[in-house]
């Protein structure tokens, strides 16, 4: 049963860029794992490396060296397809800038997913997933016509439909108004509570006390590692008067 | 992931662009439009040719002067000018014993001529010819007569007029026994021709036909002829009667053996053979030189492919984060450009068609014997090389597409 708990276990993960003679070291040995359930803020300024860290753990990027486990699986055995199936069934990706497709509806750009999943999921799981950011409303909308709250809501909307394991969120709220990022946490708070493992990328100390649990990231290190005593509720009125 | 789901992205990926995608297709629609109309219009030209040739009857035989390669066309066509063929060889033709199946022949110069009748005029043909040229024709005149063996001779000032020039000059009243003008020289009318339309490339009604031998010393001051017909008694003999034919012409030009022709015997088969190599040949280096539009049609969609694989990296990046497969972003971008070439293509085919049957219906609104015709094989095969064009050009751009680094294409701006 505990080994089932564990999703991710990192170890001594590195990562560097060579770039012709420039070598770019950007995460140093990152030991880490997160359990089932969790809500992980990886907490960062710019360049500390977390979003990289996002991507590998995420499928999207391989380390350099070190070995990722996956649900006890060594990852560094898996072909590309592998890999693709993962991110389209098991992990779902929240990004700053949404990455919606353009000029396209906003049920289209949900249904993204299933497009290349095997998966039976239907209609009606792809209306349940628009409905639970509630914008059932604005379903046949184009996502150039929505607000960046809304865009947002879709890309969270987008993640769920398959049913994942993990949302990764890379700062969600970063180009987002106060109260547009009040409501994205709200929901990432919800699905949380209903047993999604989440973790969250953010360089906002504020943003990341909305998580159950922060590793702090700087230089590629991580320098602390703890469970959040007085987490931030985000329906809570706080956020909007702090 | 399901073809029908790949075709259904590859539309939506085309529809968002759509001034970008027809423009992209009008390449390809022209190029499929051009070989099916020239392939068309290649057809019709030649039906146009071959009734022309047919309308003759088969069983004549023609002699042109001037020497040519046996399945060349004669020189005349080239527009020589050859005085090698005289009126006495073809009088030795038919004199000779030596051409059995030979029934009539005849022999022609022309030229073209303004005809006036007092204030009337007509510009036209006349045809210098001989009192046989009924029997070769199988024609008879609707009023009056034809010329005379007597006139043919004695440079006669008389005329037949074809029934067009007749309404021409005089339209209903009766023209026999009135005289026209035809450049300098007056002639009396003599008879009216029946309608008969276009044959041999022709207008049969708009000739006026007189004399040989006034055609060639009053009027024209020659003494050769430039085409002269043979009837055979039947299309089974007209093979041998070529080279009967032939013998007799080489003896009366005193040819030594190993010396090559200087005339030329063609039957209509001999004709329509010819013809059709020509305009057969015609056709497919015009096609040729049509789809080498498609070719630059498919670099086209290429370079708007390529174009759109760097315009959409960020889309690529995302689909890939959402577990799209290589070979599913390679599908995409692959179907997308064969749906613009096939879309082309369907679109290039109607057009081609429509073109083509609007040529061919104008060209029989006109008189002329054009037949409509589209093969079924130019279709298939259009359709064929639109697919060909779409995937070959659209390959690299979808490769390209498909190997990119989700992480990298994420964060392309």
């Amino acid at each position: 049963m505990a080994k089932e708990k564990k999703l991710i276990k990192l170890i001594d993960i590195c990562k560097q860029y060579e770039n012709e003679e420039v070598v770019t070291k950007v995460l140093y040995d990152i030991n880490l794992e997160v359990n089932k359930g969790e809500f992980v803020a990886i907490m960062g300024p710019s360049g500390s490396g977390k979003s990289t860290l996002m991507h590998i753990m995420g499928f999207l990027d391989k380390p350099t060296s070190g070995t990722y486990y996956y649900k006890g699986k060594k990852v560094s055995d898996f072909d590309e397809d592998k890999l693709a199936d993962i991110r389209n069934e098991e992990v779902g990706f929240v990004f700053q800038t949404f990455n919606l497709l353009q000029r396209t509806s906003v049920y289209d750009n949900v249904n993204l997913p299933l497009t290349y999943s095997d998966k039976k999921i239907g209609d009606q799981d792809v209306i349940q997933a628009i409905k639970s950011v509630g914008l059932y409303h604005r379903k046949d909308n184009l996502s150039n016509q929505l607000s960046g709250g809304e865009k947002q809501r879709v890309a969270i909307a987008r993640a769920l439909v398959n049913r994942p394991e993990i949302i990764f969120a890379d700062e969600p709220t970063g180009n987002l108004d106060s109260q547009s990022g009040k409501q994205i946490m709200e929901i990432l708070q919800d699905l949380n509570e209903k047993g999604n493992t989440i973790i969250l990328v953010t360089h906002e100390k504020y943003t990341a006390e909305h998580a159950r649990r922060i590793v702090s990231i700087i230089d590629g290190k991580i320098v602390d590692d703890y469970q959040v005593k007085k987490r931030l509720i985000a329906k809570d009125e706080k956020y909007l008067t702090k | 992931m399901d073809v029908a789901n790949s075709i259904r992205i590859a539309l939506i990926g085309l529809k968002s662009k759509k001034t970008r995608t027809f423009l992209t297709m009008l390449g390809i629609i022209v190029g499929i439009a051009s070989v099916i109309i020239i392939l068309s219009v290649g057809a019709g030209a030649q039906s146009l040719i071959l009734n022309q040739i047919r309308g003759f009857g088969s069983n004549l035989i023609s002699i042109f002067p001037g020497a040519s390669e046996e399945e060349g066309p004669p020189p005349t066509v080239f527009g020589t000018v050859n005085t090698d063929l005289k009126n006495e060889d073809i009088e030795a033709l038919m004199n000779s014993k030596r051409v059995p199946h030979a029934v009539a022949a005849t022999y022609y110069i022309q030229g073209s001529e303004t005809f006036r009748w007092r204030s009337q005029q007509f510009d036209g043909t006349y045809i210098a010819t001989t009192a046989s040229y009924l029997e070769v024709h199988d024609e008879i005149p609707a009023k009056g007569r034809f010329i005379n063996k007597q006139e043919e001779k004695n440079l006669a000032r008389v005329a037949v007029l074809g029934s067009n020039v007749k309404k021409e000059l005089f339209d209903n009243l009766d023209a026999i026994g009135e005289k026209i003008k035809i450049g300098r020289h007056q002639f009396k009318i003599i008879g009216v021709m029946k309608p008969r339309g276009v044959e041999g490339f022709q207008n049969q009604d708009n000739l006026v036909f007189i004399p040989i031998s006034t055609g060639q010393k009053i009027i024209q001051g020659i003494d050769y002829v430039t085409l002269a017909r043979v009837k055979v008694d039947s299309p089974d003999n007209i093979e041998r009667t070529v080279e009967d034919v032939r013998q007799v012409l080489r003896e009366e030009h005193r040819l030594e053996v190993g010396e090559i022709d200087d005339f030329s015997v063609r039957s209509q088969a001999q004709a329509i053979e010819i013809f059709s190599a020509v305009t057969d040949s015609l056709t497919y280096f015009l096609a040729a030189i049509a789809a080498i539009s498609l070719l630059v049609g498919g670099i086209g969609i290429m370079n708007i492919m390529l174009i759109s694989v760097t315009e959409r990296t960020r889309e690529i990046g995302l689909r890939k984060a959402v577990g799209a497969k290589n070979k599913n972003i390679l599908n995409q971008f692959l179907l997308e450009s064969v749906v613009v070439t096939l879309g082309g293509g369907v679109v290039g085919i109607i057009l081609g068609i429509s073109i083509s049957w609007l040529v061919a219906y104008i060209a029989q609104y006109l008189g002329f014997d054009w037949d409509f015709v589209i093969s079924f094989l130019s279709i298939i095969l259009s359709t064929t090389i639109a697919i060909i064009v779409g995937i070959v050009f659209g390959l690299y751009p979808a490769w390209k597409a498909s190997q990119l680094n989700p992480i990298e294409a994420l964060r392309y701006e």
